[in-house]
């Protein structure tokens, strides 16, 4: 099985109320947060990782795991740190963060995998940088592909893919043949969230995604990693979506300490009145 | 001048609650700009369902109804959005699990631009221009959509659910478009569903939500209290993550966004990806034992108490209070 996993960068998302929006809110600074791959799509690469190989002996890759990133130069170290944990070769394709939207990031993707012909593609199902949670979706209607939103669970079975989706009111399992495309939540990295055919319905893996040990963070030095323009996936670099003014949230004062619940219970009847 | 069509959401041949809040949006924007809108219904038992939706002053009610759309897959339901989006400048859903799984589909068919999980709408002469939450509620960005046609999907809790105002919209059934490409490889299999009597998370006027300190007694706690309100029950991603909790409890960043009356945080610390679901909320209490927990900077009222103490001495004294 070949999957090709779409990894982005953001912000330090748990540092993500010391982003700062300088006066006239032109633009957002996140100078002196340190870059981390979006959380969702550590999860997806953990997915793919798992889809490929037995869990009991995970070193020996069954099928072939592709990493992709649009971004300048310096995000390579993300890529180099995708390729320690796990994948085989990573793709950067060469762009200006503030050259992109997710519109035109399903775009180039579309022509990337049409080249690169994987079984599946999994992603994050949102970056948590800018919340919008799209990219898959645009993908999946570019290519003429199904998808699987918001899988928390995937099990590998007679070449197709069994996925649970978290929606509103419970989990919705779809059956789903590639090529497809699939976007993953939080849960996806639980002990016995994702299956491979060849790994065991009894096993369990660690909670969260895999850490590399030193030695492939050294091998990972040596793993192919590609430069792609982004003129040579699509000509129409035009932006869809286009910010104009950002602003931070009002704020939100402490309010008090109450002593004990009578206290508690008598604020809420007579201050706030919504008992 | 802008006509909008609304998608609505249907479960069960019904109308779910969140399209009052799209329809809110498709007001405001034909209003401001001169245009009108019209109400989309997709799926098994549209026709029924359309009659409720009849009474909000929508130009024309577009059912598309078959037996072969009882259970929803973006790939069949899309294609029908996409061709009934034809002639339409703004397209608008809900940010449900539905919502968010269809309408960038839909984007991308129309090659439109999509603004998700707005939280309010501008007018600027013929311009839209929409705000919506960044970097886990940190930041509010405003864009605009420079393409003919524009997808959105409304955060339900920042827009006023949409009352009738009487008459009879037209109806018109509109036929199901075939399948997207690749529909063939994708087959609905199960949907289990949780079962409960209180209300929607997203709907309640009281939520009463709960964080890993609870451990195993998540719902002995927790359940006095919510019955006191006849509050949702949430939880923070580290209580689901846990399993004392199903995970669609979840409030925050990546789970459910609510704003309701009065919300208890039970034993939440307060990560910023909690807060970026809750703090929407009119009145917040918290509840931890830790006064230093950062959710006591969001709340109105703070106690710091031991919760499996505090809990059950709250609900009764609310009860009592209530009278």
């Amino acid at each position: 099985m070949k999957i090709l996993v779409p990894l982005k960068r953001v912000a330090d998302p748990d540092n993500a109320n010391k982003v700062k929006i300088p006066a006239g809110g032109a633009t957002i600074d996140t100078t002196g947060l340190e870059w981390k791959p979006n959380p969702f799509d550590e999860y997806a690469l953990e997915a793919a990782l798992r889809l490929t190989e037995n869990g009991a002996s995970p070193k020996a890759r069954q099928g072939e795991v592709v990493v992709v990133s649009f971004g300048p130069k310096d995000m390579e170290p993300t890529l180099r740190s995708a390729l320690a944990t796990g994948a085989d070769r990573a793709i950067r394709v060469d762009a200006k963060d503030d050259q992109l939207d997710g519109a035109l990031v399903a775009r180039a993707l579309k022509a990337l995998i049409e080249k690169e012909k994987p079984d599946y593609v999994l992603m994050g199902k949102q970056a948590v940088d800018g919340d919008s949670n799209q990219v898959g979706q645009m993908l999946a209607q570019l290519l003429g592909w199904p998808q699987a939103t918001f899988a928390a669970t995937i099990q590998e079975e007679a070449g197709a893919l069994l996925v649970g989706r978290e929606v509103d009111g419970g989990v919705l399992t779809l059956r789903v043949k590639g090529p497809a495309i699939v976007t993953v939540d939080l849960r996806i990295v639980a002990p016995t969230s994702v299956f491979s055919k060849s790994t065991a319905r009894t096993f369990k893996y660690n909670d969260g995604v895999r850490f590399a040990p030193l030695p492939a963070i050294m091998a990972a030095k040596k793993k192919p990693l590609a430069e792609v323009k982004l003129s040579e996936l699509t000509s129409d670099t035009a932006l869809r979506v286009e910010y104009v003014k950002f602003e931070p949230p009002p704020g939100r004062q402490a309010g008090v300490k109450v002593k004990d619940v009578g206290d508690l219970v008598h604020r809420l009847k007579n201050d706030a009145k919504v008992l | 001048m802008a006509d909008i069509l609304v998608v609505a959401e249907l479960a069960e041949g019904k109308v779910k609650k969140a399209t009052h809040s799209a329809i809110t949006f498709a007001r405001q924007v034909a209003q401001g700009t001169g245009g009108s809108f019209s109400i989309l219904l997709v799926g098994a038992g549209a026709a029924g369902a359309a009659a409720e939706v009849a009474g909000f002053g929508a130009k024309a009610l577009l059912v598309a109804d078959s037996a072969a759309l009882a259970n929803y897959t973006a790939e069949r339901f899309a294609p029908t959005v996409i061709e009934a989006a034809k002639g339409f400048q703004v397209v608008v859903g809900t940010a449900t699990s539905i919502g968010k799984d269809m309408l960038p589909r839909v984007a991308a068919a129309l090659n439109a631009g999509y603004a998700n999980d707005i939280s309010a709408v501008h007018v600027d002469g013929a311009k839209l221009v929409y705000k919506r939450p960044m970097f886990a509620g940190n930041a509010f960005g405003y864009c605009s959509v420079s393409t003919p046609v524009q997808v959105v999907s409304v955060r339900q809790s920042e827009f006023t659910p949409a009352e009738p105002t009487g008459g009879a919209s037209p109806s018109q059934a509109i036929p199901v478009a075939a399948p997207a490409p690749g529909a063939d490889r994708v087959e609905f299999v199960s949907f289990d569903q949780v079962k409960t009597a209180r209300p929607a998370l997203t709907d309640a006027k009281v939520v009463v939500a709960g964080g890993r300190a609870l451990k195993e007694k998540f719902n002995e706690v927790l359940e006095p209290l919510a019955d006191t309100f006849g509050a949702a029950i949430g939880a923070s991603r580290a209580a689901c993550d846990a399993g004392y909790a199903p995970s669609d409890y979840q409030v925050g960043q990546t789970g459910k966004i609510v704003a309701p009356q009065l919300y208890f945080a039970v034993g939440i610390s307060g990560a910023i990806q909690h807060l970026a679901g809750m703090k929407g909320s009119k009145v917040i209490v918290a509840i931890n034992k830790d006064g230093e927990a950062p959710i006591f900077q969001v709340a109105d009222y703070g106690l710091v108490a031991d919760l499996f103490q505090a809990v059950p001495e709250l609900a009764r004294a609310a009860q009592a209070a209530k009278g």
